[in-house]
């Protein structure tokens, strides 16, 4: 149970961090609105709230000291500076570190955490300083008491509501309830100050009661079940043997109560502490509680009444939602894929009967196909998410690694309303981080650079995404000085990625920046350094079944592109036939298909052939014989010719044998069945119920003949040229 | 009868410790998200005690407080008030709108119910 409210404490963190980060960012933008600035401290003060409840004193210390800082702010004692703000982003980001490690379990970083509190510490006064966070108040007041019951006293209790008492709720007869659960207690009402009924004023408080409590429970048990009628009442709780005279009257107290009083507890001496005559504590002034009570309510009424009403103006309240586990988005998902699959096998069936006249049964089965793309769109939708949180979060990074490079960039989204499969922003949050520190760090000049060559001082990263063709397109695009091409062709040579002597145009040169093992940092930076190169970006990306390319312009900036499909469950396929086996080509991957015929076939060299298309050439490649199905025949036309786009733009032709059908196909993994195999991506099952392997023309191209492609590319670019 | 407790925070988190600990003690939970959503569907709940965060959007404690007590209401339930701080200007406040006490947070289950006790009656 504890653990189920836990998980949802974390999550709300997440959403109160994104919150916290998106209201410091308009702040800083300029936004003055007094509702930011509350909305900031709210989920500061919710993230203190509930990690307070699970014990998480690291978090709720911090939270408390970044919270009064702030509250300061939200009451005007400090002016929101730069200096400031940068610091409340940095607060904000170490909360949530903390928020991580009471998580996920580890260490913040001590050092970081101690100049954080110093640095909170000097905008907060002498007093708030002092005043550490301790729960205090009835909890801290009520101690149970211990199973060893402990000598019973016995308590005289005279209680006398003032009227404002009765404006609060607070009922005398539920105080004596709960009185009640402590000890025997005797109730005796003093009516005396009654008026008569002419004399009665409305809402005056009249009556008194006198109690008796015997108990083992201590004094302060007895004080916090008065503890919300405070200064509400006039209050005195005396135990037995405080006076000694006493003892008499309260004897004839009780016998007047008809009780008969345990005649060794009164004789009984009660300890020290219990016994001491204290003079009557509780009551406050009555008046000064009169007085204060009508202004409090005018200020505060005044406060907020034009405030309530503007946020409710504001906000027309939030689209009803509705929160799901997961699993159970995942279960649906996997329920449509069999549908979709479920409708090929019926089509197929319907097809394959010896019926007369199928039009009736193929028009439902239409309809059919209809609602089930229907229903997948729908359960797309619920598995979507705007990509707003993950770009917040990428703001951070920026910040972070201006920080560490000594850069001045700022980070502009664009698009962040662009819903994608959640899948896809969990996996997409790495690799932009990566593109994101590699911009600062190599992308972004020095500010003393930046404005040497005539630029703004402050760099700027724009963070884009947008639905392009059914598929998501995110670009990271910095206004730093651009790629330098010699030097990374150079460091691509000395590294032996490419051959001395290559030729290579500017995009082959910019994408070189993805090969494994390539890293221009001469020394591995702390940041975008680390040892790994953009191929891990590169992986991540097409392990989405998405590309990634990169563009640059010298001295104005570099772009990122990442084209990511919109779901990972389905896709649209090509279904072909490759050396007698069925496989699907992804359709997004095809420019264009063609029969083949043997006059567009050209041999080039001992092994290479290349397929002439309307005047242009482009490299064969033979899908069976990459793949290991049968070797090469050069020069015999293959039945069809797929031409496919890979990443960087180099456009190759795929050799298949036949085309039968293009349809929506359900990805199903192979991950725990038979391992990454070269070429193919993952499995489908089709209308027959046979499998087939989805094949990855990129992975294809490259592994059968890399180095032949950029060879032939050139050989004929020049071929051409002359 | 089931005791009726209507909880008023915009935390999912406290809301859940709130309904966790209340449903087991046998109390009849229902909860809003702020207090404008609080105090619009009290007549609805009818509840028999309202526990209300004060740092909430679209309407704080105070003023859940103040609009529950008001002429158009005019309730006479119980209102504690749930506070991370116990200072005593909070809770001067939260009393002279009309609050009838206070929860600290973080809380525990015994003095949650121990303070709807105090304000109720209720053993749940």
């Amino acid at each position: 149970m504890t653990g189920s409210i836990m998980d949802t404490f974390f999550e709300e963190c997440e959403e109160l961090l994104e919150a916290m980060d998106a209201g410091l960012a308009a702040i800083e933008e300029g936004d003055q609105d007094p509702e930011t600035v509350n909305a900031v401290f709210r989920a500061v003060h919710s993230i203190k709230g509930g990690a307070g409840a699970f014990g998480l004193d690291e978090l709720v210390a911090f939270a408390h000291n970044f919270e009064t800082v702030f509250d300061d702010v939200r009451s005007n004692k400090l002016e929101l500076d730069e200096k400031l703000i940068q610091l409340l982003f940095r607060a904000s980001d170490h909360l949530a570190d903390l928020v991580t490690c009471a998580r996920d379990g580890g260490q913040v970083d001590q050092a970081h955490h101690d100049v954080l509190i110093a640095a909170l510490a000097e905008y907060m006064s002498e007093e708030e300083e002092d005043l550490t966070f301790e729960p205090m108040g009835m909890g801290a007041a009520f101690d149970p008491a211990p199973l060893s019951a402990a000598q019973e006293i016995s308590y005289d209790i005279r209680f006398h509501p003032l009227k404002e008492m009765f404006a609060t709720g607070n009922e005398p007869y539920f105080l004596f309830q709960a009185l009640s659960d402590l000890g025997a207690l005797s109730v005796k009402l003093d009516d005396s100050e009654l008026p008569g009924f002419d004399a009665m004023e409305d809402g005056e408080s009249y009556l008194s009661w006198e109690l008796t409590l015997v108990t083992g429970e201590p004094r302060s048990a007895i004080e916090a079940v008065f503890e919300f009628v405070e200064g509400l009442c006039e209050l005195s709780i005396s135990a037995d043997g405080d006076v000694e005279a006493e003892a008499d009257a309260l004897a004839a107290l009780n016998a007047a109560f008809g009780m008969a009083p345990a005649e060794e507890e009164n004789a009984v001496v009660a300890p020290l502490e219990q016994s001491a005559p204290e003079p009557v504590e509780t009551p406050a002034p009555a008046e000064v509680e009169v007085d204060e009570a009508p202004e409090v309510p005018v200020e505060a009424a005044a406060d907020k009444a034009p405030a309530a009403k503007k946020d409710a103006a504001k906000t027309s309240g939030p689209k009803p939602t509705l929160r799901v586990e997961l699993d159970r988005v995942d279960r649906l998902i996997n329920a449509v894929g069999e549908l979709i699959i479920n409708h090929s096998m019926l089509a197929q069936q319907i097809a394959n009967l010896d019926a007369s006249d199928t039009r009736d049964v193929e028009t439902e089965l239409e309809g059919f196909k209809t609602l089930a793309r229907d229903i997948q769109e729908g359960v797309m939708a619920i598995r979507a998410q705007p990509v707003k949180p993950l770009f917040q979060r990428m703001a951070r990074i920026v910040r972070e690694a201006s920080a560490a490079t000594g850069k001045t960039a700022k980070l502009v989204t664009i698009g962040e309303t662009t819903e994608v499969d959640k899948t896809v922003i969990e996996r997409l949050a790495d690799p932009l981080t990566h593109i994101l520190r590699n911009a600062v760090d190599h992308g972004i000049e020095l500010p003393e650079n930046r404005a040497a060559a005539g630029k703004n001082p402050v760099g700027e990263i724009r963070l884009t995404a947008a639905h392009r063709s059914g598929s998501v397109c995110i670009e990271v695009k910095d206004d730093g000085a651009g790629l330098n091409r010699k030097k990374i062709r150079q460091i691509a040579i000395d590294k032996g990625l490419v051959p001395e002597d290559v030729e290579l145009t500017d995009s082959e040169i910019d994408n070189l920046l993805f090969l494994p093992g390539f890293s221009t940092a001469k020394e591995i930076s702390n940041l975008s350094g680390r040892g790994v190169g953009l191929d891990v970006v590169k992986n991540a990306v097409t392990a989405l079944g998405g590309r990634v390319n990169i563009s640059s312009t010298p001295g104005e900036g570099s772009m990122f592109s990442i084209i990511l499909p919109l779901t990972l469950a389905v896709m649209d396929g090509m279904v072909v036939s490759v050396a007698g086996h069925t496989m699907v080509v992804p359709i997004t991957a095809i420019v264009e298909t063609m029969r083949g015929n043997a006059d567009m076939i050209n041999s080039l060299g001992s092994d290479g052939t290349l397929l002439s298309i309307r005047g242009s050439f482009v490299p064969i490649c033979d899908v069976a014989s990459s793949l290991g199905l049968r070797s090469s025949s050069h020069n015999e036309p293959a039945g069809v010719y797929l031409l496919v786009e890979t990443e960087n733009g180099d456009r190759c032709a795929l050799a298949v044998d036949d085309i039968h059908d293009q349809r929506q196909v359900v990805i199903k993994s192979l991950d725990g069945v038979c391992g990454n195999v070269p070429g193919v991506s993952a499995a489908t099952i089709l209308g027959d119920g046979k499998i087939a392997m989805i094949l990855d023309p990129e992975s294809i191209v490259t592994a059968s003949s890399s180095a032949a492609v950029f060879d032939t590319d050139r050989r004929m670019s020049n071929a051409i040229a002359s | 009868m089931k005791t009726k407790v209507l909880a008023i925070d915009d935390s999912r988190t406290i809301r859940n410790l709130l309904a966790a600990c209340l449903e087991e003690a046998g109390f009849e939970y229902h909860s809003a998200v702020d207090g404008r959503e609080g105090v619009d569907i009290y007549p609805d709940v009818a509840p028999d005690v309202v526990i209300t965060d004060i740092n909430m959007p679209n309407l704080d404690g105070f003023g859940v407080i103040e609009e529950l007590r008001g002429d158009g209401i005019n309730s006479k339930v119980p209102i504690l008030v749930l506070t991370t701080e116990s200072s005593a200007d909070l809770k001067a406040r939260a009393r002279a709108a009309g609050a009838t006490g206070w929860i600290t947070k973080p809380f525990d289950d015994e003095s949650l119910i121990f303070a709807l006790k105090r304000v109720t009656g209720a053993v749940a």
